[in-house]
């Protein structure tokens, strides 16, 4: 595997992850999976039909192919979120879960006291937990010290298409994480993945903007390619993070020379 | 107005998909202690009242659950005995195990009232004000406690401050200026969203239907000024719900659904006990579409939506008596074993 994203020990090719919400139909959403080479893929825990009664969007991931980060999206605190994850183990989902607590219906924005509550009892269960936050360095640093081996901060707002609005403080993330860290919500186009790549992000989390594109096979194409030009220009040495690399460096051979 | 159109379409489309969520109304009872003009329910009107028995509605409700429902919005007339806070405890209690979720439209309540509701599994309220000019609604509200204007405003905070997951909120299109309506729903919507900023809150603009009064509307709203309404709400709130029920033609709930509804009803009876015994004779209003579930879902998917049946898992936290000690038992899992029956 060339230049996978390394996450608690398991390796995933692909560093454009995908949700399954706001699709027009189970096999428009399949072939866009398809389309898009995920490796990670997000289901709301809210949709499915965990009795196995009733056909659900799950008979439409090939869980050969795709892994499953079932989230919690409707949990407005805590407990309602490790609630949903404890059923989501018992139904055989694996235990890689993104969590999110979201009591703002209007932004859809985070609660960072009760997502770090949950994230400090989930990884204790066991859980691969992948949190989402706001860019909040600050709680990214105390995500990953209770134990989570990823951090997702937002983009923009959820669904809002706006891009990297929180540019700088996923900068600051970035430069200060030791665990992966992925761009989640807001990333509305395939440069705006790019971008976040550019940048050093290892991975970006993309729903509303291929879910609700006309051509959304086509775009999770476009966003595929989005993500890989990113990365191979950030591992390639852009010229912006150049001139911060070599500033340390040319004085020291002045002065002892 | 087309541009207002496009705004809408693509606001929509963006903040909730091509996606349509289902849920049905059943009615509990038709006892009415007030009367107002417009209702068929009107304690004025002399029709052949009744009020479920819980296992009645459990029968009802199982009907539903056989078509597929997941959703479940529980009506009924003003009544402190027939429709009290302790049968709608029993109700909510024996239905929780086999719905995603539960809501009433009933009589307004207390705070404490609701959460009672909410510890047997109560998620969302709706309350309309019907109307917000207090003169149109002296005039149509003519005795009973819902007569009370500043009682019925009040009423939604109630469940707000409870604590209720989901409160919806509206207006009875044909009472008076449909324009000013909208505007007064709008600004009480934006005052209610900033003070319980973790409420979800959703619309609805029921246009009256002929009924038992005889009533007739004042103030009609057309088709376009309807089409306008839902649009002018989806672009002022991208954010809220917007529901519309089987009041309204076919081919116009079709039209309807591009520019914001996100929540429709399907196959719906508004008589008590109407699934299993319908009896028009005792229903609220007409209904004009009566399509049944089944159809309304084929017409979806060929609109290319995708139909949703289930939006919510219930929390154990919150509703005690569903708290499940016996996997073997549980209703979610539906069988003896949770992991045998499920599909890797």
């Amino acid at each position: 595997m060339v230049d996978p994203l390394k996450i608690a020990g398991r390796e995933f090719p692909s560093r454009l992850l995908v949700g399954t919400g706001k699709f027009s139909s189970p096999k428009i959403m399949r072939a866009s999976l398809e389309a898009s080479e995920a490796s990670l893929v997000t289901v709301a825990l809210r949709r499915l039909d965990l009795s196995g009664r009733q056909t659900n969007l799950l008979d439409f991931i090939d869980r050969k192919h795709f892994s499953l980060l079932p989230n919690t999206s409707g949990a407005r605190t805590a407990k309602e979120a490790v609630f949903l994850a404890k059923l989501a183990r018992e139904a055989g989902l694996g235990n890689l879960l993104k969590l999110e607590v979201i009591p703002d219906p209007q932004y859809l924005l985070p609660d960072p006291i009760e997502t770090l509550e949950a994230a400090r009892l989930l990884v204790q269960d066991g859980f691969v937990v992948f949190p989402y936050l706001h860019a909040d360095p600050v709680l990214a640093k105390r995500l990953a010290d209770v134990g989570c081996p990823v951090v997702m901060p937002l983009g923009s707002p959820i669904g809002s298409n706006r891009g990297l609005k929180m540019r700088e403080a996923i900068r600051i993330i970035i430069e200060q994480s030791f665990v992966p860290v992925i761009v989640d919500a807001g990333l509305g186009s395939p440069s705006h993945a790019a971008e976040a790549m550019e940048l050093g992000a290892d991975g970006v989390l993309v729903n509303t903007a291929i879910a609700t594109a006309e051509d959304p096979v086509g775009m999770a194409r476009a966003f595929r390619l989005g993500v890989e030009a990113g990365r191979t220009a950030y591992r390639a040495g852009l010229a912006a993070q150049k001139m911060t690399a070599d500033a340390s460096s040319p004085l020291i051979g002045v002065m002892s020379g | 107005m087309d541009k207002l159109l496009e705004k809408a379409m693509s606001l929509t489309l963006q903040r909730f998909g091509r996606v349509m969520q289902l849920y049905a109304p059943l009615y509990l009872s038709n006892e009415c202690i007030d009367t107002c003009t417009y209702c068929g329910f009107s304690f004025a009107n002399k029709i052949p009242r009744c009020t479920l028995t819980p296992p009645e509605v459990e029968e009802e409700a199982q009907f539903l659950v056989r078509q597929g429902f997941q959703h479940l919005l529980l009506v009924s007339g003003e009544h402190p005995s027939h429709v009290s806070p302790e049968y709608l405890e029993e109700v909510l209690t024996r239905l929780r195990p086999h719905w995603a979720s539960l809501s009433i439209e009933t009589a307004p309540f207390s705070e404490n009232v609701y959460r009672r509701l909410i510890h047997c599994g109560l998620d969302g309220v709706v309350t309309y004000q019907e109307t917000y000019d207090p003169e149109a609604y002296a005039l149509y509200h003519v005795s009973g406690p819902k007569k009370n204007y500043r009682h019925r405003l009040e009423a939604i905070e109630e469940a707000a401050k409870a604590g209720v997951r989901q409160l919806g909120m509206g207006i009875l299109l044909g009472l008076a200026d449909w324009k000013k309506d909208a505007q007064a729903l709008a600004d009480h919507l934006s005052q209610m969203r900033k003070k319980y900023w973790q409420t979800e809150f959703s619309l609805s603009f029921p246009r009256l239907r002929p009924c038992a009064s005889d009533f007739q509307p004042s103030h009609p709203v057309s088709d376009h000024e309807l089409i306008q309404l839902v649009a002018s709400m989806r672009v002022l709130f991208p954010d809220v719900g917007l529901v519309l029920s089987t009041r309204e033609p076919p081919e116009l709930r079709e039209t309807l659904l591009a520019f914001g509804v996100t929540r429709m009803s399907a196959g719906s009876r508004t008589e008590p006990g109407g699934y299993t015994h319908p009896d028009e004779t005792l229903n609220q209003f007409e209904i004009e579409d009566h399509r049944s579930p089944a159809e309304i879902a084929a017409m979806l998917v060929a609109k290319g939506y995708e139909v949703v049946w289930k939006d919510w898992e219930p929390s154990e936290g919150a509703y005690a008596p569903f708290r499940r000690t016996d996997h073997g038992q549980s209703p979610m899992f539906g069988a003896a074993s949770p992991n045998k029956d499920i599909k890797p």
